[in-house]
Parts: structure tokens; sequence; C-alpha cells
């Protein structure tokens, strides 16, 4: 028997078993302030979810952490600009004695109970971000025209879309028409006592070195706006952690991990190699 | 070997044609000439060459170049005098002719400094690093500037030109970066900080006998001090300086210091201490310098701060007149009038929970936090720099209007002065092409709204083509293109049931089952971002200023229609100092009633400085995400302005920011009226890259119809 996938990707095809989705282990995450109890708020009157913040601040993990918390499998969807309303909501596949009707990610985790996560939601297209309108609102429903099918989503089932505000771009910006559905929690670079906690417990460097990463962060987000778009972010300072606790020399670590992952201007990066090395 | 050298009288002959404007019957060309008859034929010529091209920017630095030259060859090789007459010439561009002749008299001492140069580091190359590496570390941002005194106004770290003292080119770098954050440490831990009530730092060492060498001890107290912090806070920096520190020789202090040392490496130390220490220590000696010190320059630091403080003091109270508007509005509940007048801001200490022992400060109104914006709270930092504190009457909200007039408008001969003078402004290179090089930050542009005419400009105009909207609106419509759907593809949305049941078919007669099934809908998208450059120079007064106005409301029906993205720039400006961009329609912005009153709105102004422009529209393009990009230019001749920017030197420097938008990923084109455009629009934008319109009536139907066939 021929079997013809159309997906693009693989995690469409699939047909759904929601314990892959569960999470058994508490993901370490450090609130912030009073993300949590939001969430939570938000998840018990079901309305949706809108995270805001720039990369690598701990949005995903905070996500994770919240489905462990309410015991829910997570669905994530990185949202790029290929994606199609299709490959949100499902699609008929064809084998060689029948047509097969797949789930996208989206029904999903409606049929599930799951907590559907769409990271980074304005790369995906504009005509694909309104399909997920009619689940944002106080109908909760999901209209699969294809099949007529009408999806109604349980309390338990939950929406959060994440974005990052700082995209100057105009074409980036997300519509009001969706941004007014969501409840908006945002995310920002942890203060540094609460950053050094979490490097610490994330790459097992100790409290010095912890304190010198979270201070070269700093510096970077100092030239945020004079030749950077960022500064380092959580994320970059865990990688040059783990590479600290793996050996690597501290200005190396800074030098790969982050240096040049914020940019590719060599008169940028030679001032923020000199940035860290006049921490280490 | 001189064999094919000029003769004196030819050389005399050549310099007496070129030079005349600068000679007289006491100042004759022949001594110049006799001096350059005795040297090789190439150099002859290196020399005739470097005289007709300086020549165009000041026949006088010409002359003393030619003066000089023979002497040049003597002490120096090609590259190095090339780099003499660079140099030369921009210590004229920045800072006039005498500067700019002595510079070219000075060398011999330019001469023993290329000596150096292998392992030496200028300036030029490390400038901006270096700002940046002081802004990382934190404060108020300085600028880096050349100057042969080491020291800081608290605006800009001024430095050394060059530096060659070590043997290797790293230590050198080293110095540059450690002068740079001794001079920092100045600024951020607060060597010039005015307690309140306290006397500045120039009236306490005028009380001395000595104030000089009161000053030179203040000096070594703050160093002693600042080594001690940066020790703590950037131990790898303080490795730096005290490596480089020990290849010169260590400092050593007399034992009258130890106690001084004891008080000022402590953690709390402050100004306070070092003055506290200085008489006592004052009939004693003074211990040398570390080599990246410089020099303490109070009147300078003092004059920078007031002028700082005075202008950040309007612009806060400006900005709390504004957030305390801005959060009057949404509480119409029960405030009355009354109640607003009471309104009332104070700001906070709060202990900085990661520098203990320090604070950091919180913005309350009415006894809640506020949150400021990001520029009011850099403002907020920068006068906590400057005092330490925010005083009370800093929270006094300006009154109506008034200041911030005052506080935007900036002359443009202030551009280059102070410390701000780059607020709002975007600072931009040109290139020379006589010199081969960038000058760099050299364009200062602003971009300013388009004062709207509230004349129905576009609604005659619309009437006026009236005969031909409909065709014109029929052929973009066309253009607009519409959705597909794909049949027989491999993946897509739907099935495509035609070819499912001739793939059934197919297999039941033995054939593999095709893979083409699906059905899949081709988005048209166009995905075109176009930038519009409309020349606003004087010289398209009348005719020429209605028929752009016009072409760009024909435009807008059209781009409309489309549903293209664009923005539309008007430019114009007088000199390197005051480059204009006039914003008519913004990316972001639709085509609104406001749009139009600023198209009505666009009058010539002054000349056109086209690289500056381009540089900028091409920053503006490259925030844009299109697959496609334009940059479309609406011209009337070639790039001109007031300040030497014509002939060769506006073209290539024109075509230079053209090249630098292609590298961008941006198509830029010129649609012309100048009927000599034929002799350098080519050159510029590239052969086919331009079209001229010979009649200016026909600009406005022409310009649309340019476009759709552009982006076909
Ligand atoms: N509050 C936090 N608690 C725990 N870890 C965090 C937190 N914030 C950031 N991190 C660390 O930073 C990394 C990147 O965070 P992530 O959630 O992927 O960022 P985002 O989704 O916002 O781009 C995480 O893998 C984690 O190591
Ligand atoms: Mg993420």
């Amino acid at each position: 028997m021929t079997r013809i996938s159309v997906s693009k990707n693989s995690g469409t095809a699939r047909s759904a078993h929601t314990d892959e989705y569960l999470i058994k282990d508490e993901p370490y995450y450090e609130p912030i302030g009073q993300e949590i109890a939001v969430f939570e708020a938000a998840f018990h009157q079901q309305l949706p979810v809108l995270l805001k913040g720039p990369t690598g601040c701990g949005k995903t993990r905070f996500m994770q952490h919240m489905a462990w918390r309410l015991k829910r499998p997570l669905i994530t969807v990185s949202c790029h600009d290929d994606l199609t309303a299709t490959d949100l909501v499902g699609r008929y596949l064809i084998t060689a004695n029948e047509t097969v009707w797949v789930d996208g990610p989206m029904a999903r985790a409606v049929r599930t109970n799951a907590m559907l996560y769409l990271d980074e939601i304005v790369e995906a297209r504009k005509d694909t971000t309104v399909v997920i309108h009619p689940l944002a609102d106080d109908r909760r429903v999901l209209p699969i025209e294809k099949t007529g099918e009408l999806l109604t989503a349980s309390p338990e089932f939950s929406l959060a879309i994440s974005y990052n505000p700082g995209y100057q771009s105009v074409l980036k910006d997300l519509k009001q028409s969706t941004r007014q559905r969501f409840v908006a929690i945002e995310f920002n670079y942890p203060a540094a006592a609460l950053e050094r906690k979490i490097v610490r417990r994330e790459t097992g460097v100790d409290e010095a070195m912890a304190e010198r990463l979270v201070k070269f962060a700093g510096m970077t987000r100092n030239l945020k706006g004079s030749g950077l778009d960022e500064g380092a972010s959580t994320r970059l300072l865990v990688h040059a952690g783990k590479l600290m606790s793996t050996g690597i020399d501290p200005r190396t670590a800074c030098r790969t991990a982050v240096a040049s992952a914020l940019t590719d201007d060599p008169e940028m990066i030679a001032a923020v190699n000199e940035l860290s090395a006049s921490l280490f | 070997m001189n064999l094919s050298s000029l003769t004196a009288a030819e050389l005399e002959a050549r310099l007496d044609e070129a030079l005349d404007p600068v000679l007289s019957s006491r100042r004759t060309a022949a001594p110049l000439a006799r001096a350059l008859a005795g040297i090789e034929r190439t150099n002859q010529d290196f020399v005739l060459k470097w005289v007709d091209i300086i020549i165009k920017t000041n026949s006088e630095m010409a002359y003393q170049f030619a003066a000089r030259a023979p002497e040049a060859f003597r002490l120096m090789n090609l590259p190095a005098i090339e780099a003499w007459i660079i140099h030369a010439m921009d210590v004229y561009d920045k800072q006039g002719l005498y500067p700019g002749c002595s510079a070219f008299g000075q060398l011999e001492a330019f001469a023993a400094e290329t000596a150096e140069a292998a392992h030496s580091v200028t300036l030029d190359e490390i400038r901006h690093i270096l700002e940046l590496f002081v802004q990382g570390l934190a404060g108020r941002p300085l600028k880096v500037e050349a100057d042969p005194e080491t020291y800081t106004d608290t605006g800009t770290l001024f430095l050394p030109v060059r530096l060659y003292q070590f043997a290797e080119r790293p230590d050198n770098f080293r110095l540059y970066k450690a002068m740079a954050a001794h001079l920092w440490a100045q600024t951020w831990y607060g060597t010039y900080r005015l307690a309140s009530g306290a006397p500045s730092l120039t009236e306490t060492l005028a009380a001395f006998r000595e104030p000089e060498k009161a000053l030179r001890l203040i000096h070594a107290l703050e160093t002693v001090r600042l080594n001690a912090l940066i020790a703590r806070e950037l131990p790898g920096l303080y490795r730096d300086m005290q490596e480089l520190q020990q290849l010169i020789g260590e400092v050593r202090y007399p034992a009258a210091w130890e106690q001084a040392i004891q008080r000022l490496t402590k953690p709390k130390a402050g100004v306070s201490d070092s003055l506290a220490l200085l008489p006592g220590l004052y009939e004693g000696e003074v211990p040398a310098p570390f080599c990246f010190q410089g020099r303490l320059m109070p009147e300078r630091a003092q004059h920078a701060m007031q002028e700082r403080l005075t202008r950040e003091k309007e612009l806060f109270r400006e900005a709390l007149a504004q957030s305390s508007n801005e959060s009057a509005a949404p509480s119409p509940d029960t405030e009355s009038a009354s109640k607003e007048k009471s309104r009332q801001y104070s700001v906070e200490q709060v202990p900085d929970p990661d520098h203990p022992g320090q604070f950091t400060f919180m913005l309350m109104l009415d006894g809640q936090p506020v949150q400021p914006l990001a520029d009011m709270r850099a403002l907020m930092n920068s006068i906590v720099q400057d005092l330490g504190q925010i005083p009370e009457d800093y929270l006094v909200a300006a009154g109506a209007g008034g200041y911030r007039r005052q506080a935007d408008e900036k002359r443009p001969e202030d551009v280059w002065k102070g410390t701000y003078h780059e607020e709002g402004a975007f600072l931009y290179n040109e290139w020379d092409h006589r010199r081969n090089h960038y000058r760099k930050h050299w364009c200062v542009l602003r971009e300013i709204n388009v004062h709207p005419a509230h004349e129905p400009f576009v609604a005659r105009t619309l009437a006026k083509y009236r005969g031909v909207l409909p065709q014109l609106r029929k052929t973009f419509e066309a253009l607009r293109g519409e959705n597909k759907l794909l049949k027989k593809q491999v993946n897509g949305d739907e099935v495509d049931f035609d070819a499912l049941v001739e793939a059934r078919a197919d297999m039941q007669s033995g054939m593999e089952l095709s893979e083409r099934l699906f059905t899949k809908l081709q988005k048209f998208e166009r995905d075109i971002a176009v930038m519009f450059m409309v020349d606003m120079s004087g010289s398209t007064k009348g005719w020429i200023n209605d028929a752009e106005r016009e072409s760009l409301v024909l435009l807008c029906e059209a781009l409309e229609i489309l549903g293209d993205r664009y923005a539309i720039y008007g430019f114009s400006g007088m000199t390197r100092k005051r480059c204009e961009l006039y914003r008519i329609k913004r990316f972001d912005e639709p085509y609104t009633g406001q749009v139009q009153e600023r198209i009505a709105g666009i009058r010539p102004q002054d000349y056109t400085r086209m690289g500056v422009t381009i540089r900028h529209l091409t920053k503006l393009l490259n925030d844009i995400e299109a697959r496609t990009k334009l940059l479309i230019t609406l011209s009337d001749g070639k790039p001109d302005d007031y300040d030497g920017y014509r002939g060769e030197y506006g073209i290539e420097d024109t075509r230079m920011s053209l090249i630098e938008a292609k590298r961008a990923g941006i198509h830029p084109f010129c649609i012309t009226i100048d009927e000599a455009a034929r002799d350098y629009l080519p050159h510029m934008y590239g052969a086919v890259n331009w079209t001229l319109v010979d009649d200016v009536r026909k600009l406005p139907l022409k310009v649309s119809d340019i476009y759709r066939r552009l982006t076909l």
C-alpha cells in the first residue's frame, strides 16, 4: 500500500497521543512577577493569553512550566511565514484506498483538551492568524471547513500565543483585531539577582561567574538601539554559562555564545568582546 | 635617470596656472618649481596630481602642499605622504584653513609618527569601538574625539589622534582602551559630581597657592579611587590597565599617601574623600601619573555640565508635563480641575538590589510609582549621574508649551557643538572620491514634516486628469493579480478530485498511484515596498513642482489600487550640516487626507545633497520586509549643494550611496526631466536604471506608467 504524506512538518501528520505531550517533570521556571497567578486565572476563566517580550526571556519555558502545573498536554507550533491555515487546522491524506483526514496541531489540541502555544505568531502570514479568532473569543470553537465539523473547546483547552514587540518592522506588528482578544502578560529580562539564580540553576556555574555573566548582559543591553537590536537574552547567558561549565575559557564562551550571536558587525563584535574581557 | 623629469620651467608653467589665485608678484611659483625639478618624474606627477585635487578644495592648501612636497619625499614613502595629505585635508575640513596649513607644516612630526606607524593605532580605526565600549560599561553615551590633550568634559572623551608609545600594536590599542575607561570612570564615578551647595572643583582648587599643583594632586587622588573601583567592578579591565602600566614602570606613592590610599580604596569612597585628603598632602610630592590618566580639565567639564544640566532640566520638566497629561486622561470620573492641580511629583530613592549601598531612583506621582518612558528614564539617569539625585526644583512639571520648542530647535551651526549636538539627527558618511575615502559622520540629517497646505490640490488634480483616470485605474487593477488554483500538486490544501479519479483508474490498470493529487491556492502577492524620493530643491520652483505634486497624486491613486507598500519623502537642505528630509508619507501610514495635504504642501526649498538622502532612505527601506525594494528618485538635475557638493564630487558621492543601496538589496531608479541627464545619470544609477521625461507636462502620467513597467 502506498502512503503519501503531504505534510510539510511531520508533526501535523502524526496521530494524536495525548500522552506524548504531557510534561512529567517540573520544568524549572523562576517567576518574575505575577505571571503564574495571572495565567492560572486566565486558564480558569477560559481566556486566551498573549505572552509579550523579547526573545530568550523565558516565554517558552514558562509555557512548559504552566502545562506541567495545570497538568495539560502542551502542543507548541513555531510559526513561520510559510505556515498555512491548513497546516494548523488539518488536511486530507490519500492512501491507495481512501482519503484520510488528519488533524493539524490546532484541531488536535482542541480534541485533546491541550494547551496550544503558537510561538512567534507574527511570523505567520496574516491570513493564517485569523483562523485562531473563533477559538480566541468567547465562542471557543474551531470550524473545520473541509470536514464540515465544528469543534467546541472544553474548559480545559487553552490557547496562548507569543509575540516580540521589539520588531521594528511595520509588517511584524500584531493586528488589533487579533491582540484585543487576549490577556497580555509582559515578559522582560529578569532582575539581576533572579537572572543570576537562573543562570546558576541552568548551567552550574558558580555565583561569581553568574554575577559577571549577568553584568555582561546588562552591558550589552546598554547598547540596544545603538547598533544592537537587542541585548543579550537570558538564553544567551545560559549558553555561555553552559560552555564555561564544561571548561571553556569565559572570554571565549562570551565571544562565541553571545557576541557573535548578537551581531555580524565587526566593530560591534569588537566592542562587545572588550566588554566581556573587562569582566573576566 | 632624471631624463624624463620635468624641468623647472615646465613645472613653473604648470604651477603658475594651477596656483594662480594664491600667487602674486611677491609669491611666485618659481621657487616651488626649482625645488620640485630635482625629484623623479613619477614623484613630480604625483605632486601635480595632488595639487590639482587639493585645488578643488582650497588653493592655499595646494600651495602649502607643493611647497613642502620635496621635503616630504626626503622623509617618507608614497603611502605615508598620501596619509599626510589626507590628514592635513581632514584638519582643513574640520578646523579651517589656518590649522590645515599648519598640518602640512608639521611635516617632520608627521613623518616621525609614521615611522612608528607599523605598530601605531589611530583613533579613527577604533573610535567607534571605543564609543560602543564605554556606552556598554554604563551611563550616558559619550562621544570620542581626537584632541592633543587626553581628557573628558563629561560629554566627550578627548583622545590622541594616534598612539605609538608601545612597541606592540595590541598594547597601543590597550592604551586607548585604558584612557577611555579611565575618563569614563571620571564621568561615571562622579569626579565632577556636584554635591548640592558645595563649591565647584575649580573654586576649591583656586584657594590653593598653586592651583596647578592642587589639580595634579586631586587627579592623583581620584586615580587611586577610580582604579580601586575599576578593580572591583571590572577586574579584567583593571588587569589590562595595570599590565600596561607595568610596561612603563609601576607608579610609586610617597609614604605619606598610605592612609589616603586606604581611605580611597574603600567601596564607598567618593570625590569628597579626595577633596578632604587634598590639603594634608598638598605640601608633599605629586605621584607620577599613570600612562592612561591624561589630564583633568575642570573648567571644561563644568562648562559642559552646566549646559547639559540646564537643557536636561527643561527637558525633564517638559516630559513630566507630558506624562501627567497622559496619566490624567484615562480617569475622567471623579477628577476635577481642582484635584488636577494638586498632582505632585516626587522621587524616591530605592536601594539598588544589584549594587548594595547604592540607590536607584523611582519617579512617583501623588505617591504612586510611575513607569517613565525609555527616553525619560535615560534623562533621569543622566541627571542623577551629574547630581547624584533629582533635585526638588526639577519635579515641577513645565507649564504648557514653552520649553519644548526651545529645547528642540537647534540652529544648524550649533550642530557640531556641545554634547548633545546629534540629538534627533542622523549622521552619515560621505564619499570623497578625490581622496578615495569616506568622510566620517560628515552629514547631519534631520527628518521634518512637510507643512500641510489646506487646499484641495488632490481634488483639483483628479479633476484635471478625469479623462485618463478610469484607464489608469483599470491598468493597475489588472496588475493586482488574482489568486490562482493550481491543480495536480504534490501537496496542497485540498484534494484534487479530478486527479484522484484519474489516478485510481490508472492504479486499477496496474500503474502506480500518482503523487500529484492536490490543489493548491497560489496567493498572488506582489510584496513590493517602494520609496519615492522627491527633489524639493529650489530649482523645482514653478512648473516642475506642480508636475511633481501631480505625479504623486496619480501615483498614490495607482499604488492604492495595487496595494504595494510605499513611502514618499522630499529632500533638500543647505550644507552638510543641514540636510533635510521632508516626510510626506511614511511606510506605516495610510493614504489619508493629511498625506494629501502634505503633497499639496510640497514647496521648493534649497539644494540637493543626494548621497545623504539616499543613505537615509536606504536605512528606512532596510527596516521594511519585502521581497522587492525599490528606491525611485524624481529629480530635475545633478546633485548640488552650497558647500562644494557639486560636479564630480556630488556625482561620485551619489553614485557611492547608490552602490551601498544596491548592496542592501535595493533597486534604485531615477526619473528625471534634466535633458543633460545622459551625461551623468548612467554613471550614477547604471545604464538602464533611469529614464528621461522630456516634457514636464507629461511627467504626472509618465511616472505611474514607468512604475507599472518597473514592477511588472
Ligand atoms: N524565568 C526563567 N526561569 C527559568 N529559566 C529561564 C527563565 N527565563 C529564561 N530562562 C532560560 O532562558 C532560556 C530561554 O528561554 P525561552 O523560554 O526559550 O525564551 P523565549 O521563549 O522567551 O524566547 C531557557 O531555556 C532557560 O534556560
Ligand atoms: Mg521561544
